[in-house]
């Protein structure tokens, strides 16, 4: 018997360690979403759609059906499962570029039709896959391959406010939120309540995880965690934006 | 479709309604779509006969997200389909070229419209680059070309049964013509027929607790090192070359004694059956030779026509899409004569063929 040690039991053991950075974001993401599958017993029903980017590394990362699909595309993957087998769980696992640029159209219009389905969005500033370009996110200032001199958001605009956008035009039945890497017990608490909220077939459920990638940001274990805890967080407020009680409340 | 076409039944309807109702007798279950001219009536008349046949239909937001969503169903194990036409189709490389490398058996309809760019809503042939060998990749697709309605209903079918059977995704190749003109055609249940449905089959989400009871499907289309792809790729292509001699179909008539043989496909062959018919009553040895499939393309039969007769004529509303199909298939044959008639997005008449030959004298 191999040792699992903290490992989630919907580990794909074979596919460990798993091949992101060392220091990145990913893995802390996918333990909190391996504990969640374990604990809501839900890996049987589970397909977990992964985008391109990053992402695309975590294709054989759980015993779970996974389809890896293009970029940007994966929310309409997941969502044509789901509309052909409305008893599975379907998760679309996506970076920022996938999510808020070139399937921002695809991101919105599932929100808007409150699809049944569950998208995670691992914002870390960058397009990491590709070598550290600009992304929806990259903050103001921030220097990246392709904002050398840091964004300027005169030219380039703002960074992108996810679940804002998607709290905004989101239908009741909604969850969306925001969590962080640098909070697990929150994030898992977030990621738990989205993953219940496609359960009870309620409708579109968003989380967006503040997360990092120190291989591009070419920052050391300190510096990586105060620009997520400082930085980000100045711009990304970490925090629960729709719920069924905030429904309640409205109605 | 357990009522509506039990038995056989002569009807007279536009193409695009043949179509719905053929995806309903092939058993497909969902169709995935986004508006554009000409094949809008195919969502019209789906949706419409979707509610009374449990069937499902969503309206998406582009024809990236038709194409996606189209490939999702199929993974949960759906028959599943879409239809669109010029810059509809050029989106659809995106999906066409996933389940490509995937094996996803997704149907595509496509009604071609006049181009590149948005050019007229009516007609052409100018999609046969696209649907062939559009995409980042080698033409694993299966492209039929009708010519009328019946076969819009029968190659419908068709495409779904061969899709599913071999795992590539298959395409109808129409045109605006097609689409919204009426004639004649007898629907009918296939299965009355003798023909036994291809039974579609889940990729993800099948029975048992992956890892225990069976392997969890993990199903990519990313690589990491050259290697990997190469095997994959040239796995891939030994399997539709295997298919495409089960596949490949192709129409010819007076090829024996022809001395001219005129070439086309889809609508533009009835053309050039009338112009050889009408050739022929005046005495004149034409023949007429047409791929159905123009992927995988009838090679061999037309290196067979090109042995017996090496004077051809080939028609198309495009400005050489087929003739590309044609000249790869005839590398290394001797052709004595080659002329054209190219009309891009414009329709092709028996008499304007009639009186090229003729002037030809």
């Amino acid at each position: 018997m191999v040792e699992r040690l903290a490992m989630p039991k919907s580990w794909r053991l074979e596919s460990k360690p798993h091949k992101f950075c060392p220091g990145c974001g990913h893995g802390m993401v996918l333990k909190v979403l391996g504990e969640v599958i374990d604990e809501l017993a839900i890996q049987e029903k589970l397909i977990f759609g992964v985008d391109i980017g990053c992402s695309l590394l975590a294709w054989d990362f759980f015993d779970v059906d996974t389809v890896q699909t293009h970029h940007g595309r994966t929310n309409p993957v997941m969502v044509g499962i789901k509309r052909a087998r409305p008893e599975l769980l379907c998760i679309a696992y996506m970076g920022d570029g996938g999510a808020y640029a070139i399937g921002s159209q695809h991101l919105v219009n599932a929100a808007f039709r409150n699809e049944k389905i569950m998208a995670i969005v691992v914002n870390n500033c960058n397009y990491g896959m590709t070598g550290g370009q600009m992304s929806p996110t990259t903050l103001p200032g921030q220097k990246t391959e392709t904002s050398p001199y840091g964004r300027d958001p005169k030219e380039t605009g703002s960074p992108t406010q996810g679940p804002e956008m998607v709290a905004a035009i989101a239908s009741p039945g909604a969850y969306v939120a925001r969590g962080s890497v640098t909070n697990l017990k929150q994030l898992k608490r977030f990621m738990k309540k989205a993953v219940e909220n496609q359960l009870a077939g309620n409708g579109f459920s968003f989380l967006e995880v503040i997360s990092c990638c120190p291989t591009n940001w070419r920052t050391n274990a300190k510096q990586t965690w105060a620009f997520m805890e400082e930085e980000m967080a100045s711009y990304f407020r970490v925090g629960e934006l729709l719920t069924a009680e905030k429904d309640e409340e409205n109605s | 479709m357990d009522k509506l076409i039990q038995e056989e039944k002569r009807v007279f309807m536009t193409g695009n309604e043949a179509v719905a109702w053929a995806a309903v007798a092939a058993g497909a279950e969902i169709m995935n779509g986004y508006p554009i001219t000409p094949q809008n009536e195919i969502m019209h008349y789906w949706t419409r006969l979707a509610p009374k046949f449990n069937k499902k239909f969503l309206q998406t937001e582009d024809e990236l997200s038709a194409g996606f969503t189209t490939i999702g169903s199929v993974l949960g194990g759906k028959k599943a389909f879409s239809a669109t036409a010029g810059p509809g189709t050029t989106l659809f490389q995106e999906p066409l070229s996933m389940a490509e490398m995937m094996r996803i058996p997704m149907v595509l309809v496509v009604q071609q419209r006049g181009g590149p760019s948005t050019a007229t809503v009516i007609y052409s042939q100018q999609e046969v680059n696209m649907v062939t060998f559009g995409g980042n990749g080698e033409g694993w697709r299966i492209v039929y070309s009708t010519s009328s309605h019946q076969e819009l209903y029968d190659y419908t079918i068709k495409a779904f049964d061969m899709a599913w059977k071999y795992r590539f995704p298959a395409i109808i190749l129409g045109d605006g013509y097609q689409a919204k003109m009426r004639e004649s055609l007898l629907m009918y249940n296939p299965e009355e027929r003798g023909i036994e449905l291809v039974q579609p089959e889940a990729f993800v989400g099948k029975p048992g607790l992956p890892g225990r009871d069976r392997p969890a499907s993990h199903l990519r289309n990313a690589f990491s090192v050259e290697e990997e792809l190469f095997d994959a790729a040239m796995s891939i292509q030994r399997e539709y070359d295997q298919m495409a001699s089960e596949i490949i179909e192709a129409d010819q008539q007076q090829i024996e004694d022809a001395q001219l043989v005129i070439v086309a496909h889809g609508v533009v062959s009835r053309a050039a059956v009338a112009a050889m018919n009408r050739l022929r009553a005046k005495g004149l040895k034409v023949g007429y030779f047409r791929p159905i499939t123009l992927r995988p393309f009838p090679e061999k039969q037309l290196q067979a026509v090109a042995a017996s007769c090496n004077n051809f004529l080939l028609v198309e509303s495009a400005l050489g899409q087929l003739a590309r199909l044609f000249k790869e298939a005839l590398f290394n044959v001797p052709v004595k004569t080659f002329q054209t008639i190219y009309k891009p997005g414009v329709g092709i008449t028996a008499e304007e063929i009639v009186e090229y030959i003729e002037a030809l004298g």
